[in-house]
């Protein structure tokens, strides 16, 4: 009966919300942010370290639907190592997936699992939050980010 | 006449469904299933009717013209306010003034008592309140100086009496308590709080947005100084409400805001203003949506308040009763007065998962945080599902209802 929707929630997401990747404080944090969605009260800490301009380390904590938890896990994870430039243009795409513009998917990697929040207007900042706090924590930002 | 065999007719909600057009639809391939009436209720053909018959027939400004046209406009304009009077048993149609919904009319009231507040005076609300009773209070006490007290709900979501008295002293200057909880569906003993409050004299604002589709109100039983509605709760068009004042207290209030309509004489020195309920209306109101409040007032008061509740009732206990067999769920609010807003939680399924998934099985819930983040925060949760219901719910929608959370709770895994 749900099938149809199971294009935005995969066992992938299901798996990431019930055991986040990365989901740990960073006492030893380099750079740590909050974002918020004052929509609907999801909020996350994201913490990362940096060595050599490269993400050396990236971690969060807070409070999320699925989406957003799935997809907090699943950045935390492709991003440790990548350098911020890399990370940004990552971000930059996984956006253009989130609004529905064509996108190689295969540049997504696992992120692609995300791909039919596009369909659902409601539910596109639950996957996005977590990108747009990391980015404005590369861009040296210090206040809480909103998605409003 | 044989007036004792006259039954009353039984409460028919089938026929009651065939009045509100929108229910007969499919949401993503299901029959829509429509609980999310606390945020906004349908609306009758009547009351869309009343709305087409306006603009093909009528339209025309009011208080203004002398042709017929002004005139029909304004005679069913002044009638709705007639309907809203009786409808809130006030002693006088002008203890009416018709706002953009509650919050303007809270926003209203609030702004007027800017000037007779200042530092070390209290305002005195309560932990349940939705946003828009909240924050006007807190502007005017950034304003004035004066301070904003809370009195505390207990875990169930009632207010705690004893609390709230003990609030009270003599710099409470203004209380502002909402009728029935948007959040937590709590119906508050206001009547008790109302008498409480005007041994010192205190004016008080009932904030009655969730209470007027359930509740019959008697201002005057009442007797609080001001009663506050939105009419699209209550089966009418949006962006129409109303305030009730005690005409006392409206001939006191300063204007909300300047324009035409509000005056009576204006020149480049002075401007003498309208009496109340017009000082309050400024400009050219939401006539079509007056009219329309005036035919949903019509089209409940037909069937009934109180038939009303007693329907509404029933499916919130029904729908408490099926929830047992779930056991991941969590009811947020289970006051022992309570209006027909069933708010939930499922243990691991955060509320806005629940909120697409039960969309995708045609049922429309709110999940959020409702305009009420303190209540939130009081049970330690960012969020609620609510399901609420109105006169056209059917107990097979809650048999719906669990069926699309035992359904998710599988596929959540
Ligand atoms: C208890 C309560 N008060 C006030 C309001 C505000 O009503 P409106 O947005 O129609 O002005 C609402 C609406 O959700 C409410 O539930």
């Amino acid at each position: 009966m749900l099938d149809d929707l199971r294009d935005l929630y995969q066992e992938v997401i299901f798996d990431h919300n019930k055991n986040p990747r990365n989901f740990r404080l960073m006492d030893d944090a380099d750079r740590q942010i909050d974002g918020f969605n004052p929509l609907c009260g999801d909020r996350i800490t994201l913490f990362i370290k940096i060595s050599d301009g490269k993400i050396a380390d990236a971690s969060f904590q807070g409070q999320g639907c699925a989406i957003s938890t799935a997809s907090a896990s699943l950045m935390t994870d492709i991003v440790i190592g990548q350098t911020e430039q890399e990370a940004q243009s990552l971000f930059t795409l996984f956006h253009k997936m989130a609004i529905g513009e064509p996108v190689e998917m295969d540049e997504l990697g696992k992120l692609a699992v995300l791909a039919g929040v596009c369909e659902y207007p409601a539910r596109v900042k639950c996957a996005t939050l977590p990108w747009h706090t990391l980015d404005a924590l590369l861009k040296g930002a210090e206040e809480p980010v909103t998605t409003e | 006449m044989n007036q004792i065999s006259k039954k009353l007719p039984a409460y028919d909600v089938e026929a009651i469904r065939q009045d509100f057009p929108v229910l007969n639809q499919q949401v993503r391939g299901k029959q829509l299933v429509y609980l999310d009436n606390a945020a906004t209720s349908q609306k009758p053909k009547a009351v869309i009717d009343s709305i087409v018959q306006y603009y093909e027939n009528d339209n025309a400004n009011i208080h203004r013209g002398v042709h017929t046209l002004s005139e029909r406009a304004t005679l069913s304009y002044e009638n709705s306010r007639k309907k809203v009077q009786a409808f809130l048993n006030a002693d006088s149609h002008k203890e009416i003034v018709f706002t953009r919904g509650a919050t303007e009319a809270i926003n209203l009231v609030a702004n007027a008592f800017a000037e007779k507040l200042s530092a070390g005076d209290e305002v005195l609300i309560t932990a349940m309140e939705h946003h828009s009773n909240i924050v006007p209070w807190q502007m005017l006490c950034e304003k004035t100086g004066a301070e904003l007290k809370v009195a505390p709900i207990n875990a169930q979501g009632e207010l705690i009496v004893e609390e709230f008295a003990a609030l009270i002293s003599k710099k409470t200057k203004f209380a502002a308590i909402s009728h029935m909880s948007n959040a937590l569906g709590t119906i508050n003993p206001i009547k008790q709080l109302i008498d409480l409050l005007h041994q010192y004299d205190i004016p008080v604002l009932i904030d009655g947005a969730q209470a007027i589709p359930h509740i019959s109100v008697d201002v005057q039983a009442l007797d609080c100084e001001f009663y506050v509605f939105s009419g699209h709760k209550l089966y009418a068009p949006t962006g129409i409400g109303a305030l009730y004042g005690k005409m006392e207290q409206l001939e006191q209030m300063s204007a909300y805001q300047g324009g035409g309509d509000m005056i009576s004489v204006v020149t480049f020195d002075k401007t003498v203003y309208n009496k109340v309920p017009y000082k309050f209306e400024a400009g050219t109101p939401n006539i079509a949506g007056t009219i329309g409040l005036g035919a949903a007032i019509d089209y409940v008061s037909r069937i009934g308040i109180d038939a009303i509740a007693a329907h509404e009732n029933s499916l919130l206990a029904y729908a408490v009763e099926q929830s047992q067999r779930i056991e991941k769920l969590t009811i947020i609010g289970t006051a022992e007065q309570k209006g027909a807003i069933m708010s939930f939680v499922l243990d691991g399924i955060h509320p806005h998962d629940i909120g697409t998934m039960m969309d995708h099985q045609g049922i429309a819930v709110r999940a959020g945080h409702h305009c009420a983040m303190p209540v939130m925060d009081f049970f330690g949760v960012p969020a609620t599902a609510r399901a609420s219901f109105a006169m056209y719910n059917t107990h097979q929608e809650v048999d719906a209802l669990m069926a699309g959370i035992e359904n998710l709770i599988e596929m959540f895994g």
